[in-house]
């Protein structure tokens, strides 16, 4: 009785909006993230993520009026990241409805944020998401990859494994492993740095970017992902929920 | 009428999942800390995420421990979600630190030893034979995140020589490679008192029908 392995459609929401184009049939209005939402839950998605790609605070406002309404109609955990800085943002997310919010580049400048909010509201809600690249050019790290900050075009030269290992550490209680190499190539995820990640984490571990085909999501179960997140291959409706389930089952792979 | 489902609101808890949860299944729910509503309630459900000594020391700071007691003792439903599934036993440790629970059940809430904590997504159970909450879901998934868990279950003897007890209903779950996953208490049935360490009202379609079945048994 082995716990699934998780598959998580994304979707990046700005202004209250879903901004990446949506592709579904029989969809009254492919850019409200609540019927996305609920579309995915009854496609059989194990979770759903909303990132809030808003640049104005009047926008976040919004967001957490599109998690409340998601709230009252999804009943699959919700995840919620972009833009979180304090553990006061945790609190109104959670407070609207969502069950673990993502954090990223806050806890890149300021890594006590990453205990600050596990020591409030417990490891469980905290999914650390890290951007992380190949290394290239003058730039080392012991590992091979760096975390990236905006949208993988700033490099920092952290270890994106050592990272991942600290902030586990630190309280995240899972990690979000996003490689800015593979994002959006439909090429398959970097199984390479999954496999690194892995070996030095102990809390569950999300594979994400690359996504491309169903045996994509067979191969980062294989390397030790616990949960498997992909935005455009499911929002241009190139894969259902259901396709990459059936095709992970029949590898042997657990699913629900 | 519809049954009336208390959710008690004390600052611990997914609540508003909880509530729309119960109230898609027929519930007519209120979201309080008053003690009277509580008390009076068809069903009270006690949610709880985060630490188990943060959640005794909300439950105390709103009564809600005498409140549950009270319930018991009058034969009153009661159902505990996750760390309010944990706080019903006899103490909780933590990071090295034992804090005292409810202590309705015999038992120690402590780490779950796997490569992989914490247990978080949709897992299967052995549903207790009987078992009135899982009644048409006993081979569906549900969804855990927890990192502690109750890993043994011990029934009272004094309880167990009375003619008229009748014996708790204990659900397992197994968490961890096949051949070494370390085992825990996934639910409860005992008289008035039900708990899940699962999230039904996180857990889809099955968690609905669980909820469902404990909102009909009020």
């Amino acid at each position: 009785m082995t716990v699934a392995v998780r598959v998580i459609p994304c979707l990046d929401v700005d202004a209250g909006r879903v901004v990446k184009g949506v592709n579904f049939e029989n969809l009254r209005d492919a850019g409200d993230p609540v019927e996305l939402a609920a579309r995915y839950d009854a496609e059989g998605a194990d979770e759903v993520t909303f990132l809030d790609v808003s640049a104005s605070s009047g926008n976040r406002e919004t967001m957490v009026d599109v998690v409340r309404r998601t709230a009252d109609q999804v009943f699959v955990p919700l995840t919620v990241g972009g833009g979180v800085r304090s553990t006061d943002d945790v609190d109104r997310l959670l407070r609207a409805g969502a069950d673990k919010v993502g954090v990223n580049t806050a806890a890149i400048a300021r890594p006590e944020l990453v205990a600050e909010i596990a020591d409030r509201f417990g490891n469980q809600v905290l999914t650390l998401s890290v951007d992380a690249r190949r290394v290239t050019g003058e730039v080392t790290t012991p590992s091979g990859y760096e975390v990236t900050t905006h949208g993988g075009r700033r490099g920092t030269g952290i270890d994106a494994v050592e990272w991942a290992e600290r902030a586990a550490g630190l309280g995240a209680g899972e990690i979000l492993l996003n490689s800015m190499d593979a994002d959006g190539t439909t090429g398959g995820f970097d199984l390479e740095m999954l496999r690194a990640v892995r070996e030095r984490v102990t809390v569950p571990l999300i594979a994400s970017g690359g996504a491309g085909t169903p045996e994509h999501f067979v191969e980062a179960a294989r390397a030790g992902a616990d949960a498997v997140l992909a935005a455009s291959v499911f929002h241009f409706g190139a894969l259902t929920v259901g396709q990459v389930k059936d095709a992970m089952r029949a590898a042997g792979v657990v699913v629900r | 009428g519809r049954p009336r489902v208390v959710v008690l609101d004390y600052g611990f808890g997914n609540v508003r999942s909880a509530v729309r949860a119960l109230e898609r299944v027929g519930a007519d729910v209120e979201l309080t800390a008053d003690r009277d509503a509580a008390a009076e309630a068809h069903g009270l459900v006690v949610p709880g995420v985060g630490a188990f000594a943060a959640c005794m020391e909300g439950l105390r700071a709103v009564r809600g421990d005498q409140v549950v007691d009270r319930r018991l003792a009058g034969g009153r439903p009661v159902l505990g979600i996750c760390v309010g599934m944990q706080v019903m036993f006899d103490a909780g440790v933590e990071h090295g630190v034992r804090a005292e629970g409810l202590g309705e059940w015999r038992g120690v809430v402590e780490h779950l030893d796997a490569p992989v904590v914490p247990h978080m997504g949709w897992s299967g159970v052995d549903a207790a034979s009987g078992s009135t909450l899982f009644r048409g879901v006993e081979d569906e998934r549900f969804y855990f995140v927890h990192s502690y868990g109750a890993q043994t279950f011990a029934q009272g003897h004094d309880e167990a020589a009375d003619p008229r007890y009748t014996p708790p209903r204990v659900t397992w779950a197994e968490h961890g490679p096949d051949g070494g996953a370390v085992r825990f208490v996934a639910a409860v049935e005992d008289g008035p008192l039900s708990a899940t360490q699962f999230h039904p009202e996180k857990s889809g379609d099955a968690g609905a029908t669980l909820l469902e079945n404990w909102v009909r048994s009020l």
